[in-house]
């Protein structure tokens, strides 16, 4: 019998301080068995539970793509007693991984589909694996058009700048930066909250988009009207939840929405799955 | 004390319709032998089922931390003074409040009465002092006063010591009882014995925090056995990390602790965790002749500095 | 099906030789009541009781269990790495677990045996136990496990059924697995009409069952508006919140895992957790989506009630022993929350607030 609770070994390999608050670190990490990392086959929207060891674990989406070998990479936010130890720890340090963890994105669904992906905050970590394996050569030609709408408080909150930038530039995908304000003269990028953005710049549904939101409950509040009003139907909004978890696999209790586990039958529903189920998240 | 009943739903009902207040606290009949159930009424008709009998010892002032609205509350004496320790610590205003007072004369023993019987008891009632028990194959007639919990039976403030109506007359309050007599015979233990009598006593705990919960003194936003950062407590049944939880929770109770038997009622595992409790009440009478929640002028003597503390008892 | 006769003064007999076998779990008697436990070498169970304070459920569930251990030294080959803790799989039994704990085994497999995955520690100490019922011939008056899918009498999830018949036990063989027991222990008389005399004492046991549920309409009520349901902030009023209605319910399944480290080695551990804290849910950012005592007292009879019967359709997650009637300390009574979610309507709850 395979012990769902025993997580695989890893060594940090890279830490990378993400924001101007320093509050978000993304870390490398590598298999320290390779067979390892075979077993952690995943697809965006996973998630992983990071061990800690003798401090606990904490559920935190794969930021890394499947198209990208030899590591995984999770972007943590410093909240509470794990993710703040893990923030002191150092490039060669010990740890685990479990999983993957839950669902993923429909992309079989959205084959063929244009796929629009608005994200907010801190959130934006499976958005970048979503981001990495559509543009992968093997996957660009099985979707139509990408439009990414991104937001953050500040440019120096933005999460992944330098491949926000590379993005930019590329004419296979549609980029919609935008920060809540900023006094930096050069910033060409836009000003405004994701909602609004998502309002002037996000195409509106013929049935042939699919929306994926991912972000603050704020933000995702007054985005979900934006996107009614574009004509998107509840089955092609796309989000992705948080819930405090422990297990991840579903027996530990704590992360359901009605009868549905987010950390098994989720993270990922569609917004008409989520409006038939109290919304305790 | 039966007779009550009716009185509480009179004033609950004249608050309600006269809109003094938006709701009345106060008990339910219960769904089994000596069980009440606290409940709220907040239309007129809802007064019929407020009830009141020696079967509403979970303490109310439980009830009204932080809550916002005009509040009708019935207290017994040590709900009373739980309200005033309330009041004091800012949990709920006095202006908040109507307290429709009950001149108790005390509660019954759930636990003592169930352990006389050998079978399951089907019903209990009460009458002039007596309570008339009933199993499926007997009925037994005890007195009350025989029967009572333990901090009613040694209680010397029936009487609620802050209210704005009254349920019934004031009653006559005990005299000269001993409150101490088993804090006394822990105390003359030697250290030994003393952390073998806490093993025993705590052994049978199950981390369920009925105690704490029931206390209408734990209010903690985070129960520092719940803090994760640091962590002081372990989480699980471990001995220590159980006998932590108990004393510390004593010690956050000190001159604030009305000895008002919650927490022994609410125990599912018939913990007399009082014993701790009541150690600390007593020092605190003996060093400060402090009794907590008597009066809303004064506060408690481990929140007050006073130059001429005599701090005798740390020498 | 064969149902052995065993004489009771051949009972601690049977039990001393079993002991050699089996690691002995049953109800003894601790102060004031009886819990469920492993038995001490030569110590028998004690078979006067109603039912057990908390539930069997610690035989395969405990409290606290360590999954892992680990060290946090880094001269230590392996160090921060996780090592499978030693377990001892060996065979238990239960002797004389209540028919409604064993039965709820079998519903809290469903949560710790699934198609994706398995929690070795719940079905390893499940697969190792043997459990020998004892039928209840006196059943409490809150207990409702007839209308519970459940009974006093009840055989699901158990491998032998116990009657007690006066001067002997009536032992009906319900597996392969009690009948290897039963030789065991030495015990092999068949009785005389055996079935038809437990047949006989499960009607009358049956027939002292006063209270129960009505849980048909519950699978055919709207999750949202049951959830919407105006009852529940005065079914939630009185609790404390504490969690004495999930520890000491056998259907209760619901754990935490804590790393714990003394020094420079550890474990990590299962532990029992209550949908009744707060901290249970409680997000790292402080948001918490059952912050009220209303959310966490409408989640837990809604899993019962409702979740788990729409999860698996096989009845409700509840065997009616009526444990957290008796010991909430401010009397929650289950039955009555059972028949205001099974009868309501949401048409009423309209005409009722207008």
């Amino acid at each position: 019998m395979q012990n769902p609770y025993l997580p695989y070994p890893v060594r940090i390999d890279e830490i990378i301080t993400e924001t101007e608050d320093k509050n978000l670190k993304t870390f490398k990490f590598v298999f320290l068995n390779p067979e390892d990392e075979k077993k952690f086959a995943y697809k965006s929207g996973q998630f992983g539970e990071l061990s800690v060891t003798g401090k606990g674990e904490i559920p935190i989406g794969i930021a890394s793509s499947p198209t990208e070998k030899g590591f995984v990479k999770f972007t943590v936010n410093k909240v509470g007693l794990v993710s703040s130890f893990l923030h002191t720890m150092k490039v060669g340090d010990i740890m685990g991984i479990r999983g993957p963890l839950g669902n993923w994105y429909p992309w079989e669904t959205m084959e063929g589909k244009n796929v629009v992906i608005i994200g907010g905050g801190f959130a934006f970590t499976t958005l970048r694996s979503s981001i990495i394996y559509m543009l992968d050569p093997a996957n660009r030609s099985k979707f139509k058009d990408i439009h990414v709408i991104y937001g953050a408080r500040s440019p120096g909150m933005l999460l992944y700048r330098d491949e926000l930038a590379e993005w930019e530039k590329r004419d296979d995908i549609n980029m919609h930066i935008t920060v809540d304000g900023t006094d930096d003269p050069d910033w060409k990028y836009n000003v405004g909250f994701v909602p609004t953005i998502t309002e002037q710049k996000a195409p509106s549904s013929d049935g042939e988009t699919y929306a994926i939101i991912c972000g603050p409950p704020i933000m995702i509040k007054f985005t979900q009207p934006v996107l009614d009003n574009l004509g998107y139907s509840h089955d092609q909004i796309i989000m992705s939840l948080e819930n405090r978890m422990k297990c991840g696999i579903g027996m530990c209790g704590r992360c359901n929405i009605g009868k549905e586990f987010v950390c098994k039958d989720g993270p990922v529903f569609t917004l008409a799955e989520l409006n038939n189920t109290p919304k305790e998240y | 004390m039966v007779g009550y009943t009716d009185k509480i739903r009179e004033i609950s009902e004249r608050l309600l319709k006269e809109g003094t207040v938006d709701m009345v606290i106060g008990f339910r009949q219960g769904s089994m032998p000596m069980m009440n159930e606290p409940c709220f009424a907040k239309r007129p008709e809802d007064v019929e089922k407020l009830t009141w009998d020696s079967n509403c010892g979970i303490n109310l002032a439980n009830y009204l931390t932080d809550r916002k609205e005009k509040i009708g509350v019935i207290a017994k004496g040590c709900d009373s003074r739980n309200i005033v320790t309330h009041i004091i610590e800012n949990k709920i205003k006095r202006d908040q409040l109507v307290i429709i007072g009950v001149p108790c004369k005390g509660m019954i023993d759930r636990r003592k009465i169930t352990s006389m019987f050998e079978t399951e008891i089907l019903s209990v009632a009460e009458e002039d002092g007596k309570v008339i028990v009933k199993t499926g194959d007997a009925e037994k007639i005890l007195e009350k006063e025989e029967v009572l919990q333990k901090n009613c039976a040694v209680c010397i403030h029936r009487n609620p010591v802050i209210y704005d109506e009254l349920a019934a007359d004031l009653v006559e309050e005990q005299k000269d009882i001993d409150r101490y007599a088993d804090i006394r015979e822990i105390e003359a233990m030697s250290p030994e014995d003393k952390w073998n009598y806490f093993d025993d006593l705590l052994s049978a705990c199950v981390r369920c925090y009925a105690c704490r919960n029931a206390c209408p003194l734990c209010y903690c936003p985070t129960c520092f056995v719940d803090e994760s950062q640091p962590q002081w407590v372990g989480k699980t049944t471990d001995p220590i990390d159980t006998k932590t939880f108990h004393f510390l929770r004593a010690y956050h109770c000190a001159g604030r602790c009305t000895d008002c038997g919650a927490c022994e009622r609410a125990c599912p595992v018939g913990i007399n965790m009082r014993t701790l409790t009541k150690k600390l009440e007593k020092d605190c009478f003996e060093y400060y002749g402090w009794e907590a929640g008597l009066t809303l002028d004064a506060r408690p003597p481990l929140d007050a500095y006073k130059p001429d503390d005599p701090e005798d008892f740390i020498k | 099906m064969k149902v052995i006769k065993i004489d009771k003064k051949d009972w601690a007999d049977g039990l001393a030789k079993l002991s050699g076998g089996y690691r002995l779990f049953g109800p003894v008697k601790d102060k004031e009541f009886h819990n469920f436990k492993e038995l001490d070498n030569g110590e028998l169970p004690d078979f006067d009781f109603s039912n057990t304070k908390l539930s069997a459920k610690s035989m395969v569930f405990p409290q606290a269990e360590a999954m892992f251990k680990y060290s946090l030294d880094e001269n230590e080959a392996d160090h921060h790495i996780m090592k499978e803790a030693e377990k001892d799989y060996s065979p238990r039994a239960a002797i004389g677990i209540r028919p409604c704990d064993a039965a709820a085994f079998l519903l809290v497999k469903k949560n710790f045996d699934t198609p994706e995955y398995k929690d070795p520690y719940w079905i390893n100490a499940y697969e190792a136990s043997v459990f020998v019922g004892l039928a209840c011939n006196n059943p409490c008056s809150t207990c409702f496990c007839t209308s519970a899918g459940c009974g006093p009498f009840h055989e699901d999830g158990l491998d032998v059924l116990l009657a007690d018949a006066g001067d002997y036990f009536l032992a009906k063989v319900i597996t392969d697995k009690g009948e290897k027991l039963l030789q065991a222990a030495g015990w092999n008389t068949e009785a005389d009409a055996g079935e038809d005399q437990i047949e006989t004492l499960k009607k009358e046991a049956e027939a002292k069952i006063t209270a129960s549920v009505n849980t048909d309409g519950l699978k055919d009520k709207i999750t949202t508006e049951l959830y919407d349901a105006p009852f529940w902030e005065d079914v939630a009023f009185a609790c404390l919140n504490c969690g004495t209605c999930t520890y000491v319910c056998p259907t209760c399944w619901c754990f935490d895992i804590q790393d714990e480290t003394h020094g420079t080695s550890g474990i990590r551990m299962k532990t029992w957790d209550s949908c009744m804290y707060p901290l249970f849910t409680l997000h790292g950012s402080g948001h918490n989506p059952r912050g009220t005592k209303v959310h966490r007292v409408r989640q837990r009879f809604m899993h019962k009630l409702k979740y788990y019967v729409d999860k698996y359709g096989d009845g409700i997650q509840c065997v009616g022993c009526g444990r957290c009637i008796r010991l909430c300390p401010v009397n929650i009574d289950i039955r009555k929350v059972c028949e205001l979610m099974n009868s309501y309507e949401p048409a009423d709850a309209a005409c009722q607030v207008a």
